[in-house]
């Protein structure tokens, strides 16, 4: 099979069919958002000394780094969708640009169906009103000089969406939500735990009454106590106010606990997709196999390790045919030369592995990608 | 390799009542509030508690690495049988890095930015032992292939900055490897990096550790990795010492109501799509303990007793204990 690397797939065909065991059957909508063929690249803008160079007739040495390449991902309303990946994968870029944060190199993002960038001026503030970030460091992202009431209340003020007078009251309701007293709202973020700042960039993100919260690493900064306090307050919120999520996230345990969908990342790439339950428990790509067989158990003892060999490649320099082949134990000759598509592989669920489309290869082999653990 | 039992020999470190505080200008809070603690040689122990528990200072006092307004100021550090706490800084001094090792989260803070991996590596050995460059040289080419980092004689002429953060970990741990210590006090080590290199990191220091009958303090905030590592388990809350068993007793059949919260708030233990166990509430800061238990605050099994007598670590059999008016009921560990 000759596979183009160019070729993107009508979307939608054969993602979000469902099949989320113990949970209610999400709703087959349109998407709310939708990544396609998406591409962003960041290149180091040439400085005086480089622009001298270039004058001088040396060629500009513009290193780009491919963080998100050629991405087709679609979140349905109501669906909890994880993001995961090593550092340096792209999740956290792909997270933002369809936040709009950033702008796309190539391809487009879609809210409700149309590219962002065709978006009338009201669209475009439904859209940017109704998708809101929650970010992973609760100490970066309040601003120290504001208090509470100022952050949370903010956007509700810039975009004339109350009254002024009823803003503290939007506020207080807002903190109230997320499990704040009331009183906090005059106190500065250096007066709160971690688990209380967190609390408060979710009431930040609620006070504009969002559709579509887009979380990046929400709990990573946590201790583990207080990361259930906070996993819940999504879960609770998820059924009141039928939030959809985009859950950005390395921890696989989590993301197994939380997720209908589940979305891989490899360089840039989405390496495999589909249901939470039936990723996690048959995985179609190696590097989910190996994922997967590294999240850690309490019921596990004395486990002997066998993982998977070396590192994410740089993103300045991906290696050519499918990026993690350097590391992949099944890698054949073809996996060196041509960059497999992600294609579906059965019902809801895609994966970009030769082992599904070469002549003589088996796909039962993903299985054996790291040691059992003895 | 070691049986996981803690009466098995005679242990390598022992710690007694150990009490370090910190100076402020409103008084001394102690950190580490009398904690106990005992490894066997070869043994593996998971020191877990989260962040304000006194587990790291707990590695630093054992190391005697505590600077003010940080203060040692009671207890026995016993390591094979003479009190480190009590010996002059010199003799200390031949102790660390030597018998034992210390590796932290951030390699950057074992590595010096503007000496090569050789030259700190090398003066790593000499220092401590009598034998030339040359040797020391060789023994540091080996420690970093064991370590799984290749081309070895290459890198030792690099800088720090030169390794990913995955590497350095690895070059951290070889140097800690480099004089075949008794004990390595591991702080957080695989915190920082990514799963499948958090995996290669573990699976090193196991193969490490069991080739060279080293011992292994393992502090962690995460359960799931100490599982997987330890043999024995004990759980740090509020600067005390406050359950401590095998790793199948914590783990499986955990007594105290802090432990079973923490296992319970792991998601792999709950139904996809649940809500979490919680705790409630975070853990008190050091000026504000309350009275008699630290946890009773955010205890679901909490009594009047509670607020008025701290409970003593006690238990069925030496080396199994929690400190619990009301414990959580006995289950069989499995």
């Amino acid at each position: 099979m000759t596979l183009d690397t160019t070729h993107r797939e009508a979307p939608n065909l054969d993602a979000p069919i469902l099949e989320a065991p113990n949970r209610e059957a999400p709703i087959l909508e349109a998407p709310i958002l939708e990544a396609r063929g998406l591409v962003k690249r960041f290149s180091r803008k040439p400085d005086i000394a480089m622009r001298l160079l270039a004058l001088a007739g040396r060629p500009i040495d513009r290193r780009t780094v491919h963080a998100v390449e050629d991405v087709d991902l679609a979140v349905a309303p109501g669906e909890v969708v994880g993001l995961v990946g090593e550092s340096g994968c792209g999740k956290s870029t792909l997270g933002r640009a369809l936040a709009g944060l950033h702008p796309p190199t190539d391809g487009d993002v879609l809210y409700r169906g149309k590219p962002v960038r065709e978006l009338t001026r009201a669209e475009r503030l439904a859209y940017t009103l109704e998708v809101q970030l929650v970010f992973q460091d609760p100490y970066a992202s309040l601003n120290p000089r504001r208090t509470v009431r100022q952050t949370v209340g903010e956007a509700l003020a810039v975009h004339g969406l109350a009254p002024r007078g009823e803003i503290a009251d939007r506020v207080e309701a807002a903190l109230a939500e997320v499990g704040l007293d009331a009183s906090y709202a005059s106190r500065y973020p250096h007066e709160f735990s971690g688990g209380q700042r967190q609390r408060i960039g979710i009431a930040r993100a609620l006070a504009v009454d969002p559709r579509f919260l887009v979380c990046d690493e929400p709990v990573a900064a946590l201790d583990v106590s207080v990361q259930a306090q906070v996993v819940n307050l999504f879960m609770d919120l998820r059924e009141k106010r039928g939030l959809t999520y985009l859950f950005i996230s390395h921890d696989l345990g989590l993301v197994r606990h939380i997720c209908d969908r589940v979305a891989i990342m490899y360089l840039g790439r989405i390496v495999e997709e589909g249901p939470a339950q039936a990723l996690f428990s048959d995985p179609q790509h190696p590097y989910t196999a190996a994922l997967v067989a590294e999240i850690p158990d309490v019921r596990r003892r004395k486990r002997r390790f066998t993982p998977i060999a070396g590192e994410i490649p740089s993103p300045l320099a991906p290696p050519p045919g499918c990026a993690f082949h350097p590391r992949c134990p099944h890698a054949m000759p073809v996996c060196r030369e041509t960059r497999p598509a992600l294609a579906p592989v059965a019902v809801g669920r895609r994966a970009a592995c030769h082992l599904h489309t070469a002549p003589g290869a088996s796909p039962a082999a993903i299985a054996t990608t790291v040691g059992v653990p003895s | 390799m070691n049986a996981p039992s803690p009466n098995a020999a005679r242990p390598l470190l022992e710690v007694r009542g150990l009490r370090t505080v910190f100076h402020s200008l409103a008084g001394a809070y102690a950190a580490v509030d009398g904690v106990d603690l005992s490894i066997a040689p070869g043994e593996v122990v998971g020191l877990v508690g989260e962040s304000g528990s006194g587990k790291s200072v707990t590695g630093f006092s054992l190391m005697r690495l505590v600077d003010p307004p940080g203060e040692i100021v009671a207890g026995e550090v016993l390591f094979e049988g003479r009190d480190l706490l009590s010996l002059p800084e010199s003799a200390m001094r031949a102790i660390r890095g030597d018998r034992i090792a210390m590796i932290f989260q951030d390699p950057l803070m074992t590595l010096n930015p503007v000496l090569t991996i050789g030259e700190q590596m090398i003066e790593a050995v000499t220092e401590h032992h009598g034998v030339g460059e040359r040797a020391a040289r060789t023994r540091a080419i080996e420690a970093l292939g064991q370590v799984g980092i290749a081309s070895a004689a290459q890198r030792l002429r690099q800088y720090p900055h030169e390794f990913s953060g995955g590497m350095r970990q690895r070059v951290a741990i070889a140097t800690a490897m480099l004089n075949q210590p008794d004990l390595i006090i591991a702080d957080e080590p695989t915190t920082a990096l990514d799963v499948t290199i958090q995996g290669q990191i573990l699976h090193e220091m196991q193969k490490l550790c069991e080739a060279s009958g080293t011992a292994l303090l393992w502090i962690t905030h995460d359960l799931g990795v100490v599982a997987e590592l330890a043999d024995r388990i004990c759980v740090m809350y509020s600067g005390r010492i406050v359950e401590t068993g095998t790793a199948d007793d914590v783990l499986d059949a955990p007594r105290h109501p802090y432990t079973a919260g923490l296992l319970g708030s792991v998601p792999s233990v709950n139904a996809p799509g649940s809500r979490l166990h919680q705790i409630d509430g975070t853990a008190p800061p050091l000026s504000a303990r309350p009275t008699g238990c630290p946890f009773r605050t955010r205890c679901g099994n909490v009594l009047p007793v509670c607020a008025e007598i701290d409970p003593p670590l006690a238990g069925p059999v030496p080396g199994r204990g929690w400190r619990c008016h009301n414990p959580m009921p006995e289950r069989d560990a499995a």
